[in-house]
């Protein structure tokens, strides 16, 4: 059991440090560098030195691959090229409203999920699960950008319900944040939220159809009680782990998401890193967002493990 | 009628088709229950028969309704009543005991809990006396330390444990009626001996009404006192057991009767033509028809009516049972005796294999573990001549397919020769094996269903090895395999059909026909007849049998049933975990002195027949590996010496007619020894 | 030849017969109409529309829907209706060849993997695990950024993301397959791994790996149209979907029509190919709600 959990944070770090080498040699082999790309037209002669030297750019690139993994090791990703800021200082505030918006998203999605995918499985072909499922194919298959823009047209423009674009400085407080977060909130979780469901109906149905749940039944369980004890635990075991793939995936929307509603997040850093060809910082977002993606998972994983009574025993046998 | 505890009536069960035609499953059922009885509920396959058992409890799957008739337990209709009042009955009144334990236990919950929720709901015990009972009911079912069994979850059970669990769940609301839904298929011979004398126990010591389903004869006569016959979703043949083992009056189970092979008469048994129709298929007439050896013409257009015969208390459905009746004799008539030529050369010789089935973890590797000492399989040492049969029998785990997959090139050997025609050695290494050899070798797989590929043809399955091997193609090549199709009895329009559109016997006959158009010397057989019917089965050996007789292939057959190897094979090898334990020529195999594990294998047999008792002379405990040192069956040895046998590897033993065993025993004292009992 | 010919005719048979299977339910055929609607209009679309997509006219400046202008016009005075019915063709063929780039690679990839297991598979899959822990927009940004946004440089890019999920889905099936005997059988008669790969693996994890394929289709169109939303798809003054909910989306609260008709076209063709793949996976017998959508 210690091995096992040893060997998935080792697994997890492998990932990670093959994400660094991918950004690093995507950045390395695509044409351009840092400098020629944020200079563009001024890129040569003394200018482009200066700034090649600035970065460090001139030394051989195994050499600055090596100071830069170590530095982000350390949780020090170096300096953005446009403000020539630390990129720490950048991230931090960012981070922290994504993780807000993320986080709102999960809570209010995961139960959400869980309970039109429990019902949908227990009403299975009947009237919940019909009207169910198809909202909820609908909303899964319609982009956030949409859905956001909707919800602004609607909630927003014409009910005048709740603000449409989110102004509030970088550095707001979580109480200042709430009400610009309600619609973003919203239209992250409805795709999230679908997927999920889905998932865990299915995965209900599968067991519902299993030799236990039938010998439950011939048992003289009561239903309710068999749902809680026989189909639940083991049909929602499974599901964790798409549920963090899931969850991952949102990560892309959460850009997208952020762009429509103005929300001073990662996401709208990530479209400005780019915009302004600031290679650094788009970097050190990859290593960021790919963290939380394994991290999740690793989650997951461990859930997994602690929970399911078959890898539980291993322990006992060895 | 007070004695009556079940009843049913005219019950019909079906389902909707995609055309919107209505099709019966179960067609007008009638029969009831009587208190304190074992009713055996046989059939094959989708003759309906685990459908009428959970049909006795008020239970009907998805997708499936009732069409007509009752099911009453003391005059309540259970079909038609509400979910509380059946939670009332199910489990308290009647329990379940199901096909497969180690599914039908609840993966997240330790055996004490499923045990105790029985109890919770069926009885009104307090929270000690419920341990208590569990330890108890534990106790009963003959689990060992039952405190720390309630403890484990159910995968950390053997396949007989598990069963045995499901068994003390079933007893724990102490119900009038037991079901059990095949409770020993899929276990090891000794495990299901085992657990049916458990059941006798019960039924006797509880007095609870049993209704036991299986497709097995063996072990419907173990344990009923009377026999339901379900064919094609009806009952043919309703009697006390004896009568209808000894003297059947339908004729479907007459064939079935003769086309079971039996310990006590060697030989291929007696086969039967075709197979079940699917359910929707007979609109009229007698189901049996096509199939039947005494159809007459009214058969085909009148269905016959389940008929009740006072004098021998049994119901038939068939208009000629009365020829039936007189015919008394029905054993030992028309069985067909071996003729194999078997020549003098070697053609197959495998000395001091072993073979390792574990392969290295990388873990392992980082922690530098050394290599397995103990392989799955070890020192064996079997030649065969040409045109022989040799079987290799033994229980789960005994190694008989690993070492059929190391012939075949797919499983590595460790160390040994396997050596091919006297002098061609086979290499460990399928790559590096001579395509001539390959060709030599075939094999056959247990389950068709698996072996041939769902998305090719008949034609194109067939034509693999002769474009392989004989690089045919165009009409020759469909000259062959029409030609190849005709041996195994499957006519010119099978060309077109895929997998899924033919029946379990077609599919493992085109199985048999694209291993014999390789033109090989060696057939591989692996438990090719354990995934068909009874009445199948015999069809298959017998096919086997006789394209063997015409080609002068040389088999080695591995099978866990000692029946159908005693009838196919001239000479057997017995193993127990990996290691031989007594191999010599079928007849003396099969007859005392034998190595204890043969006996013990030879006692668990079930015979189709009330009579034959099984000897239980060891202990059915799983062992996960086997022993590191000494003899290989020290673990369950009813005979075991003591210290000689846990430390010394036992020597070969020559007995009296040409059989090897190898035991610590003398040969003459296992021979005193055995005789006694 | 006879031979030939005759397996010819089974597979467009084959193929009828998938259709026919699709349109039985109403949500398939629903599907079914509105994918072929799509691209019906996307490749005729150009002969008849009303206004040129171009032609900018300040005087028209977002004009309401009237009877000349049925979606009215947009920001630049530009017919909205003529650009809508415009809008899904870039869109289409882009989607279309990455989600065929997508099944290609990530179908050969994957049943590679799966066949030769052992090490090279871990390595791979562990390859394949970090490319999908790096979000599949910002990835798509920065190559977009670096090389610029034409056809060709998208197709293959979309392409080689979304072809990620495939290789997982092609290794799980060759992994389901290859454990069966029928494979055990093949390589016992001493067939080559090529031969194996085609003759039996190849039929039997065909179907999965191709609904996963329509399945991508799908989420490539959601990826494509979020990346020219953004301003890194197609570039002005080509008529895009998304590029036209981007650009309508500041003013729509004096002109929603601007928007309002860009998101019926692309929600109507992500629907309907939705469907489709859903039918299609149906009629093929694999359930595909169970897979995650990475
Ligand atoms: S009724 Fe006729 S066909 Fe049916 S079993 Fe009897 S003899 Fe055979
Ligand atoms: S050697 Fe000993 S343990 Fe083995 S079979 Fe003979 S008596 Fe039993």
């Amino acid at each position: 059991m210690f091995l096992l959990v040893i060997k998935r944070i080792f697994l997890g770090l492998i990932t990670l440090f093959i994400v660094s080498l991918i950004t690093f040699v995507g950045v390395e082999i695509l044409p351009g560098d840092a400098c020629t790309t944020y200079l563009e037209r001024e890129a040569y002669g003394a200018a482009l030195e200066a700034c090649y030297e600035r970065l460090g750019l001139n030394i051989p690139s195994y050499e600055r691959y090596i100071s830069w993994a170590l530095g982000v090791f350390q949780g020090d990703f170096g300096y953005s090229l446009s403000g020539e800021m630390k990129i720490n200082d950048v991230l931090g505030p960012r981070v922290k409203n994504s993780m807000v918006l993320a986080s709102a998203s999960i809570f209010i999605g995961i139960p959400i999920a869980l309970l039109l995918g429990i019902i949908t499985a227990l009403w299975r072909d009947k009237l919940p699960d019909i009207i169910i499922s198809t909202i909820t194919i609908f909303s899964m298959t319609i982009p956030e950008f949409i859905s956001a823009t909707l919800l602004i047209l609607i909630v927003a423009i014409w009910l005048e319900w709740l603000p449409g674009i989110v102004i509030v400085p970088t550095g707001a407080s979580i109480s200042e944040l709430l009400p610009n977060i309600i619609l973003p909130v919203i239209a992250i979780s409805m795709i999230m939220t679908a997927h999920m469901a889905r998932m865990v109906r299915s995965s209900v149905i599968q067991v519902m159809a299993s030799d236990y749940v039938q010998m439950a039944i011939l048992k003289g369980v009561p239903y309710w009680k068999m749902v809680f004890k026989h189909v639940l635990p083991n049909a929602l075991l499974p599901a964790i782990n798409v549920v963090a793939l899931t969850i991952a995936w949102l990560l892309g929307g959460v850009v997208v998401t952020e762009v429509v509603f103005n929300y001073p997040g990662l996401g709208r850093l990530v479209i400005e890193s780019i915009s302004n060809r600031d290679l650094p910082v788009v970097q050190a977002l990859a290593i960021i967002l790919a963290s939380i993606y394994v991290t999740i998972n690793l989650i997951a994983d461990l859930m997994t493990l602690i929970l399911n009574p078959r890898l539980k025993s291993l322990q006992i046998k060895k | 009628m007070e004695n009556i505890v079940q009843k049913i009536n005219n019950l019909t069960i079906g389902f909707t088709s995609q055309k919107g035609e209505q099709i019966s499953i179960l067609k007008n059922i009638s029969t009831s229950i009587n208190k304190g009885e074992t009713v055996g509920i046989v059939g094959e396959s989708g003759s309906g028969k685990s459908t009428l058992a959970l049909a006795m409890m008020g239970y009907v799957k998805h997708g499936l309704y009732t069409i007509s008739g009752e099911c009453l337990y003391h005059s309540n209709n259970l079909l038609d009543m509400n979910n509380r009042d059946l939670e009332n009955i199910r489990g308290r009144k009647i329990a379940m005991i199901p096909q497969n334990a180690g599914q039908a236990l609840t993966p997240n919950l330790k055996i004490g809990y499923q045990i105790d929720e029985a109890l919770k709901l069926h009885t009104d015990f307090k929270k000690e006396d419920r341990d208590k009972k569990i330890s108890e009911l534990l106790n009963k079912v003959r689990l060992p330390s039952p405190e720390i069994m309630a403890q484990r979850y159910p995968h950390e059970l053997s396949g007989g444990q598990q069963q045995r669990v499901a068994v003390a769940m079933a007893l724990a609301g102490n119900p009038e009626i037991l079901l059990l839904d095949e409770p020993t298929t899929g276990l090891d011979v000794t495990t299901q001996a085992h657990v049916l004398e458990l059941l006798n126990v019960i039924a006797k010591d509880t007095g609870t009404s049993m209704v036991y389903v299986s497709h097995d004869l063996g072990a419907i006569a173990r344990v009923s006192d009377r026999v339901i016959v379900m064919y094609s979703g009806e009952i043919v043949l309703d009697g006390p057991v004896r009568g209808i083992l000894k003297n059947p009056i339908h004729p479907y189970t007459f064939g079935l009767l003769k086309s079971i092979p039996k310990l006590t008469s060697p030989g291929l048994p007696n086969s039967m033509s075709g197979s079940q129709p699917q359910p929707g298929i007979i609109k009229s007439g007698c189901s049996f028809f096509d199939r039947c050896n005494f159809a007459e013409d009214q058969c085909k257009s009148n269905t016959p009516d389940l008929e009740y015969l006072s004098d021998i208390k049994t119901s038939v459905r068939c208009f000629k049972y009365r020829d039936l009746i007189n015919m008394k004799e029905t054993k030992n008539d028309k069985i067909r005796s071996l003729n194999n030529n078997i020549l003098e050369n070697e053609i197959l010789n495998i000395s001091e294999v072993s073979i390792t089935y574990a392969k290295q973890k990388f873990l392992e590797q980082l922690l530098n573990k050394t290599e397995d000492s103990n392989p799955t399989v070890k020192d064996i040492n079997i030649n065969i001549n040409k045109g022989e049969t040799l079987a290799l029998v033994g229980e789960s785990g005994s190694g008989k397919s690993t070492i059929l997959k190391s012939i075949a090139g797919l499983l590595k050997t460790k160390d040994g020769i396997i050596k091919f025609d006297k002098d061609i050695v086979l290499s460990n290494d399928l790559k590096k094996r001579d395509p001539a050899n390959l060709r030599a070798i075939q094999l056959i797989f247990q389950n068709p269903d698996e072996s041939l590929n769902p998305n090719h043809t008949v034609e194109e399955i067939v034509s693999q090895p002769l474009k392989l091997y004989f690089g045919l193609s165009g009409s020759e090549l469909k000259q062959k395999i029409i030609e190849v199709l005709d041996k195994v009895r499957l006519g010119e329009f099978y060309l077109t059909r895929y997998p899924r559109q033919l029946s379990g016997g077609e599919k493992q006959r085109v199985a048999v026909a694209r291993a014999f158009a390789a033109k090989p010397d060696i057939i591989l057989c692996d438990e090719v007849t354990s995934a068909l019917d009874v009445s199948v089965q015999a069809a298959v050996l017998n096919l086997l049998q006789e394209l063997k007789e015409d080609f002068g292939t040389t088999y080695i057959f591995v099978s866990h049933d000692l029946a159908v190897v005693r009838a196919i094979s001239d000479r057997v090898a017995v193993l127990y975990q990996g290691r031989l334990c007594e191999i010599g020529p079928s007849k003396h195999v099969y007859e005392l002195p034998s190595h204890p594990y043969t006996e013990v294998l030879l006692g668990a047999v079930l015979e189709p027949d009330p009579d034959i008792k099984p000897k239980l002379v060891a202990e059915d405990i799983v062992e996960e590996k086997p022993p590191e040192q000494g003899c290989s069956f020290q673990g369950r040895c009813p005979r075991i010496l003591g210290d000689i046998c846990k430390k010394e590897v036992p020597p070969w033993q020559m007995g009296e007619n040409g059989n090897s065993i190898r035991c610590h025993i003398k040969v003459d004292d296992l021979k005193k020894q055995q005789t006694i009992n | 030849m006879e031979n030939v010919e005759q397996k010819q005719k089974s597979i467009f048979q084959k193929v009828f017969e998938i259709i026919k299977t699709m349109a039985s339910k109403p949500s398939g055929l629903i599907g079914l109409i509105i994918l072929s609607f799509h691209v019906l209009l996307a490749l005729t679309s150009p002969f008849y529309v009303p206004y040129d997509y171009k032609a900018i006219d300040p005087s028209l400046m977002l004009q309401a829907p009237s009877s000349e202008y049925w979606f009215g016009t947009d920001s630049l005075g530009r017919d909205v209706f003529t650009r809508t019915i415009l809008g899904g063709r870039t869109a289409l063929t882009v989607t279309f060849f990455g989600s065929l780039i997508a099944l290609i690679w990530g179908g050969s990839l994957g049943i590679f993997c799966g066949l030769v297991g052992g090490k090279i598979d871990d390595v791979v899959m562990r390859i394949i695990d970090a490319f999908l822990s790096i979000p599949w927009i910002l990835a798509m940004l920065l190559i977009v950024s670096l090389l610029g946004t034409t056809t060709i440089v998208l197709i293959p890019a979309l392409g080689f993301f979304y072809g990620k999920g495939i290789v997982r889905v092609a290794r799980a099936a060759t992994h389901d397959v290859i454990a069966k005997d029928f494979i055990v059988s093949a390589r016992a008669r001493g067939h080559s791994n090529l031969s194996i790969i085609w003759n039996e693996i190849l039929p039997n994890v065909r179907d999965a790996i191709m609904v996963e394929g329509a399945m991508r289709w799908s989420w490539m169109l959601l990826g494509f149209s979020s990346l020219s939303f953004l301003g890194f798809g197609v570039s002005p003054p080509t008529p895009d979907w998304g590029l036209m909910i981007s650009n309508a989306r500041g003013l729509m609260s004096f002109a929603y029509w601007a928007v309002l008709a860009p998101i019926f076209g692309l929600s109507s063709l992500i629907i309907g190919i939705n469907l489709t793949a859903d039918a299609f996976a149906k009629a093929l017998g694999i359930d595909r709600s169970t897979k995650a959508p990475v």
